[in-house]
């Protein structure tokens, strides 16, 4: 299995959206290295006969009957929001250029 | 009335049903407690002064007018940061949400209020619980009030610090691999994580939604019961919130009996990497429930030691997708890069400056564990592991009632100690983290203090899903049990906490 490289983190971080200068970069692939090493055993313990759980406790099928409840307003809504217009989130332009 | 603040929760509760104190009076000694220690603790991220004591004042007036009261009726509580509440700031321990205010309250809040339960404030924790020791927030470290150059444990040391310090005489606490537990046992006070899904998370903000759970945090067995019998039951607005009943658990508390139970030690959670002194006080504790007629077992649980590992794939992978929504859009921080600032460049900006180095380390791994490629080596092996332990502790319940293990392998260590070693640090969840893995309840509870460096030790026991009475059944015999040989409860022997700094 690949190990997790500078390369690896910089890809990783743009995919998170998280800004990384050069020494984070250097270091965050230092610690990561460490980490993923010493957890790749997991891959190796459990064969194609285990199955996988997702959730502690299974439950299945939980329904609400289809009726409106108590809800936020729209100004409850937006009162945390760094910027808001005409009711809505507002954001900086989404494409580049223009 | 210097007194009120080191009563139990369940005796305050008594005098105030007796009139003997008033709610305003409890409440302004606790708020009086933290203006005079929290500038050395650093438990609290906010104090809630004027809505505590309009609550408490509320619940005076409904007892002079003869109302029915709940029994915790004017009882102060203290909330960890992680936990949304209207009218007070939610920061989860991160500068992404300085100054954010939820627009709802937490399920586990409304239920405080429903009470009459004044809140004191929220409590310090590792940035969006992401840690062991509280040094990870953004706003400080919490310190431990049996030596202030150690840590309180995390994510939830500022809930426990608290409550050891005489700040509270409850709080509230998530559990996502030991967060409740862990501080608990560090700073010598009770802390349970609930069976997955019987207190609702709705309110909780999400670190890894299928392994957090909210729990009680207080000094006492008892106290903790009758915390989580406020806060449990079913919540419509949280899906996997399960439809039992809370359960008779403070009943299970009072009765405190363990004869004919079988206690099952794993194995697995002792020796190599615990310390001496540890594993002392635990050896002391079986001895104790065996003079008490239980019968103590050894029982295997062959997978736990892949359990840290799994926990470090499952616990990422969720926590990335989950603070996905910290994007500049919604709610808190927006940082505007120069140049031109498209969306994108305004996310990349914002979570860089908003987000601290333990998450961000967190949601690379788990970004990395969920790509292409890698998920059916890392994020799906981690999944079957968890069947593994799953079956390991099904194994174990066949032949013991409630397991038991000391709840950390070591006391407290020195601020700073660990910070720049991830890896060392999250090996102080490896007695932990098992439990969530399978959902199952856990209690950590005093078991005395360490030979070595007299600091306090946790055991840790654990029940089945949906068997949470008997933690408190067990552990409230243990817990007078040991409290018989120290001559009163363990927190009499904390130091006396120095004034502010």
């Amino acid at each position: 299995m690949a190990e997790i490289n500078r390369d690896d983190v910089a890809h990783l971080a743009r995919l998170a959206h998280i800004d990384m200068n050069d020494d984070e970069l250097d270091r965050m692939a230092g610690e990561l290295a460490v980490i993923v090493d010493s957890i790749r055993t997991v891959s190796e313990v459990a064969g194609d006969d285990v199955p996988a759980t997702s959730h502690p406790i299974p439950l299945s099928n939980v329904f609400r009957d289809d009726v409106v409840g108590d809800t936020l307003s729209n100004e409850e809504a937006l009162m945390g929001a760094p910027d808001n217009a005409d009711g809505r989130f507002r954001v900086p332009a989404i494409l580049d250029g223009e | 009335m210097t007194d009120l603040i080191h009563l139990s929760a369940h005796s305050l509760a008594q005098k105030l049903a007796s009139k003997e104190v008033s709610a305003v009076e409890a409440t302004q000694a606790y708020l009086d407690r933290i203006d005079a220690v929290d500038g050395a603790i650093n438990a609290f991220l906010h104090v809630n002064t004027d809505e505590a004591l309009l609550v408490a004042a509320e619940v005076d007036k409904a007892r002079s007018d003869g109302d029915t009261l709940h029994p915790l009726a004017g009882v102060p509580i203290a909330v960890k940061d992680l936990i949304v509440t209207k009218g007070q700031p939610t920061t989860a321990g991160s500068k992404i949400l300085e100054g954010w205010q939820s627009p709802y309250d937490a399920t586990v809040v409304k239920k405080l209020r429903a009470a009459k339960m004044p809140i004191l404030g929220k409590t310090n924790l590792d940035e969006f619980a992401m840690g062991s020791s509280t040094e990870h927030s953004a706003y400080g470290p919490t310190r431990n009030p049996w030596d202030l150059d150690r840590i309180p444990g995390g994510s939830g040391g500022g809930s426990a610090a608290a409550v050891a310090a005489f700040e509270a005489p409850l709080a509230l606490g998530t559990d996502t691999g030991g967060s409740i537990r862990q501080p608990g046992a560090v700073t010598g006070t009770v802390g349970v994580k609930p069976t997955y899904g019987g207190v609702s998370r709705y309110g909780a903000i999400a670190m890894a939604s299928s392994l957090d759970q909210i729990g009680p945090v207080s000094r006492t067995v008892l106290d903790s019961a009758l915390l989580h019998e406020v806060i449990g039951g079913h919540d419509p607005h949280d899906s996997t919130s399960l439809t039992d009943p809370v359960g008779a658990l403070v009943e299970a508390a009072r009765m405190g009996q363990v004869e004919g139970m079988r206690i099952g030690v794993i194995k697995e959670l002792q020796g190599e990497g615990y310390q001496a002194g540890v594993l002392t006080r635990f050896s002391e504790s079986l001895e104790l429930l065996r003079s008490a007629g239980a019968e103590v077992v050894e029982v295997s649980c062959p997978n736990f030691r892949y359990a840290l590992g799994a926990y470090y794939l499952i616990m990422p992978s969720e926590a990335s997708s989950n603070l996905a929504k910290y994007d500049g859009v919604r709610f808190g921080l927006r940082v505007v890069p120069e140049g031109t600032p498209t969306i994108e460049r305004v996310m990349g900006a914002t979570r860089a400056a908003g987000f601290g180095d333990e998450v961000k380390r967190r949601i690379i791994l788990g970004t990395y564990a969920l790509s292409a490629g890698y998920y059916d080596a890392y994020y799906g092996s981690a999944q079957k592991v968890r069947t593994l332990i799953q079956r390991d502790f099904a194994a174990a319940f066949e032949q013991a009632d409630v397991l038991i293990s000391p709840t950390a392998p070591t006391t407290a260590f020195k601020l700073g100690e660990k910070i720049d070693d991830p890896l060392a640090m999250y090996l102080n969840d490896v007695a932990t983290i098992p439990a969530n893995m399978a959902g199952i309840p856990g209690l950590s509870l005093p078991g005395g203090l360490a030979d070595e460096d007299g600091l306090p030790v946790g055991i840790q026991l654990l029940a089945p899903a949906r068997k949470d009475a008997r933690l408190y059944r067990v552990g409230a015999v243990l817990e007078a049990l040991l409290e018989e040989t120290w001559g009163g409860p363990l927190l009499a022997k904390a130091p006396e906490i120095a004034g502010r700094k």
